[in-house]
Formats: C-alpha cells, structure tokens, sequence
C-alpha cells in the first residue's frame, strides 16, 4: 500500500513527507519485493540500468553506479551475464541491488535473504548496516527473526493487518530477560516474594527460572532471594529470543 | 515523460525478443515466397495466351491485393499474441511489482509498453508490406494505388488490435485475454464479410449485423478501407473480386475506429491505474 501496488480503501499515509500516491517520492523510495521477478533475458548490468533509468538516473551516474553495486552484491564478475542463467541466490542479490541502484533515503526489502547461503545472509546483514550507516531507513519484512534480531533496531508485529506489539530491540529498557538461577533451599515465601519483579517464576530441582522486563532488577531479586535464605550458585539472565516473544505476542499456530 | 519512454525502449526490445515475432516475420518470408513464385506463374501463364494488358493488370493487381491482406492478417495475429501477456503476464507472475514501485505513473508505464509495441508493429508492417509490394513490383511491374494510406491504416487495424489486447489485459489472464481478443478480431472479420456479402444479397438484416459487427470491433473495416485505398477505381468495382468496393468504410468509419481506439486505451488506464498489483 505504501508503494502504490494496493490501493488504499480509506485513512492516510505519508511517505517521507508526501502522501504515498505521489509518484514522485518514490524516486527517494527502494524496493525489493518478496519473489523478484525480472526480464530474465536482460543482462545483470542492463537490468540496473533499466530500474536506475526508471528512477530518474542519468546515464553518466548510472556508468559509474552500476558497476559499483554489482560489486557491493558480490556479482562484479557476473554483470554481463544473462539473469536467466542465474541461480536463487544470485537473483536475490541483483534483486536487492535494484532496490539500492539510485541510493534511496527508505528501503522496503521483502524477504530478503530468502534463498541465500550464510555468506549471502551475511553479506545482506552488512548492506542494510551500511545503508543504515548512510541514513536511510530500512523496512525489513522477515519471518526470519534470527536475522531480524541481528539487523533492526525496531521490530514490530502485524497480525491480521494490525501492530499489536511494537519493540526497540537497542533499547535495554525494553529488552525481556530469562534469568536462569542455580538455586537450593529455595523456600515458599522466597518464591512469592517474587511477585514483585515477575509473574513467571518456576522451581524445578535446583533451577529457577524466570523473565524480567530489565536487569536493573536483578540486584533486588538477589538480595530478596538470599535474604528468604537461598543459597544461590549461580545467576544468568539471557535475552528472550525474539521466536519466542513471537509467539508469546502472536499466539500458538493452532493450524489450518 | 522520460519514464514512458525507457519503458518503451524496453517493451520494443522485449517484443523484438519475443520467438513469435520471429515466427511470424518466417512465416512472412515464407509466404512472400510463395506469394512470389504465384505471382511469376501467373505472368508466365498470361505470356502463353494472347491476352488484353488492361484484364491482366485488373487480375495482377487483385493478387496483390490478396497478398497485401495475407500481410495484414499477419501483422494483426502477431500484434495480439505478442501482447497479450505484456500486461497480464507481468500482473500475474509479479514481474510487475519491481516496476510499478518505481517513480512513474501507472498510465505511463502502460503507455510507455503501447508506444514500444506500436513501434514493433509499425516495424513488423513496414517490412512485410514493402516486401509484398516490392515482389509484386518485381513481378508484374504493378504498385497500388496509394501505398503510404493502405500501410498507414493497416498499422491502424493493428494498434486498434494493441488497444484491445491491453484493456483485456489489465482485466483478465494471458489466457483469457488471448482467447477474447481472437474472438473479438474473429467478430470483425465477420463483421466485414457480412458488410460485404450484404452489397449483393441486399439483405437489411445482413446489413445491420454487419454494421453492428463491425461496431464492436471495427478493425476490419479500416483493412476494407485500406483495400479501397489501394486498389484501382476499376479493380475495386470488379463485383468478383473479394476486395470488391462493395461496402466501402467512409471516413466516419476510420473515425470511429479512431475513437473505439481512444476508449480502449481510456478503459485500459483507468483500469491499470485502480487495481491492485
């Protein structure tokens, strides 16, 4: 919708300023969609210079620019060949060169390490560090939120066409930790106590687990522990993997 | 503007990739050749029995004439299976979405693909056409009448075709499309017939079928206009032959078309420009 390819069927939405039906903003605007297609007989170069032609560029830039973000994708050696040749992997990568031929201030990438090899995945992850290093804004839509978790600063979720959860992931205030503890002589009253910090303490044996919104409450919760007489061996708060808040927000799959 | 004409210069390059342009540029040659070798026959056949130069000239120039619509039936039948999935395809495999994000009108884009492909057909007609009047010339020593009008409205009858295609095109698949654009090609062709066969059967019923026919799709009367154009006076009031002036389109007929043309377009942008992708 932000693109134009949907229309909208009511409200408002701006585009770096403009409203997301002029055309013109999207000369600012970078896209690489889900399934990328192309003319598979165009070249890997030509087909830069067609998108970057399209955006506005002039043929002097695009002679210097196009050579430079083949190499930034890793296809340098490959800019004369035909895409049809290519393999998945490949076609991602001139796909994401498209999206960053003409330098835009706003990238959509629609799964963008979909059909890449780890050094791909990688070489991605550097890319949009880069873009995001020269100021512009990148809208990375995952389900692969290992990679989300290493590259955005924000990730929010959508379920049925609605935000329902919104995080900063580099923010600490909004980081949820799991505190695993070595504990014995754990005691009733030491448990409940723990109410005050979190709702989701569990006793197996000796391990203790439970989450915290930050870890400034840590030293508190140590404190209360021992002071209720527990002998703690060993604490370790880790960050919830992003998988699990997910599911946490979005709900069990209870399948088709 | 700049926008419309890369997606043109891309289009043109697209269509002149395309194995069926090809196909049908063989399949010109092919015909030329057989066009050719008939044409030399039948010379060789007058040579044989005296014969008056003014009836041989009438029967060269309607072989002509039939090879000048064998070259305009062609030129339509590429038009549209060259097109058909220029618009549909691309909708329906996503190829699209890469291009329509960029800065440039939906109506420009569509634009842009109708100026490359006129360009393709203008191409396609320009070739088969002077090759067929070229063979003749060779042959016989005979030209048609006015060669520059009867090219022009054939390029007509095929960017009309174009127009078609794309309206359907931003409405229903490559398949889907194919099949009505034929049917409605098939629907003036019958059209032009009817109009023609109604010139000696004096039928009103015949007549107002073909009439109407030939308003729901009238290409084929700009190729009975184009036939007009290129005949002799003579050769054209010759009842027996099947480009007989008969039913001749009038200028309120190409203005029509004209304006059928303008409206397919108008549908097809209008289309484009408020459905989804």
């Amino acid at each position: 919708m932000l693109l134009g390819l949907v229309k909208p069927t009511g409200g408002r939405a701006l585009l770096l300023g403009s409203p997301v039906t002029d055309v013109h903003v999207r000369r600012r605007i970078g896209f690489l969609p889900e399934d990328f297609r192309f003319y598979d007989w165009l070249t890997a170069a030509e087909l830069l210079d067609l998108h970057g032609r399209l955006c506005g560029m002039h043929a002097a830039a695009l002679r210097t620019r196009v050579p430079e973000v083949l190499d930034l994708v890793g296809l340098g050696a490959n800019r004369d060949r035909r895409l049809r040749g290519f393999s998945k992997g490949m076609l991602q990568r001139i796909g994401l060169a498209q999206a960053l031929i003409h330098e835009p201030d706003v990238i959509f990438l629609d799964e963008p390490t979909s059909g890449l090899d780890p050094m791909g995945r990688r070489m991605v992850r550097d890319i949009l560090r880069a873009q995001r290093a020269r100021g512009a804004t990148v809208f990375l839509n995952s389900h692969l939120l290992s990679e989300i978790e290493v590259t955005c600063d924000r990730v929010v979720f959508i379920k049925e066409g609605e935000v329902v959860a919104s995080l900063d992931l580099r923010s600490p205030a909004q980081q949820e930790l799991r505190v695993v503890a070595h504990a014995r002589n754990v005691s009733g009253a030491a448990l409940t106590g723990l109410r005050a910090w979190t709702a989701s303490a569990h006793l197996e044996a000796e391990r203790l687990t439970f989450t915290v919104r930050s870890k400034d409450v840590l030293p508190d919760i140590v404190r209360h522990l021992v002071a209720c007489g527990t002998d703690l061996l060993e604490v370790t708060p880790e960050r919830v993997p992003l998988e699990e808040m997910f599911v946490k927000i979005m709900g069990e799959d209870r399948g088709l | 503007m700049s926008g419309i004409w890369v997606m043109a210069g891309i289009t043109l390059r697209e269509a002149a990739r395309r194995k069926i342009l090809w196909t049908a540029l063989i399949a010109g040659v092919v015909l030329l050749a057989v066009f050719a070798v008939a044409l030399r026959l039948q010379v060789l056949e007058f040579q044989g029995r005296p014969m008056s130069p003014f009836l041989r000239y009438q029967v060269e120039a309607g072989m002509l004439m039939v090879g000048l619509y064998t070259c305009d039936l062609l030129a339509v039948v590429m038009t549209i299976l060259t097109s058909i999935d220029t618009l549909a395809g691309e909708i329906g495999s996503g190829t699209i979405h890469a291009i329509a994000t960029k800065p440039l009108a939906r109506w420009q884009l569509l634009a842009g693909k109708f100026l490359g492909f006129t360009g393709m057909v203008a191409a396609f007609v320009a070739l088969t056409f002077t090759g067929t009047v070229a063979v003749a010339y060779a042959v016989t020593g005979v030209l048609p009448e006015h060669p520059l009008r009867g090219a022009l409205l054939i390029v007509f009858e095929c960017v009309l075709a174009l127009g078609v295609t794309f309206a359907l095109g931003t409405w229903f698949s490559t398949l889907t499309t194919g099949v009505l654009a034929l049917t409605l090609q098939g629907v003036a062709f019958l059209g032009g017939w009817l109009e023609q066969v109604s010139g000696f059967s004096q039928s009103a019923h015949i007549v107002s079928l073909g009439v109407a026919s030939s308003l729901i799709m009238p290409g084929e009367s700009l190729w009975r206009r184009a036939a007009y154009e290129m005949q002799t006076p003579l050769a054209g009031s010759l009842s027996f032959s099947p480009f007989a002036n008969v039913s001749i389109p009038s200028d309120g007929a190409v203005a029509y078309a004209g304006l059928y043309l303008v409206a397919t377009l108008a549908v097809a942008i209008r289309h484009f420009a408020d459905r989804d992708l």
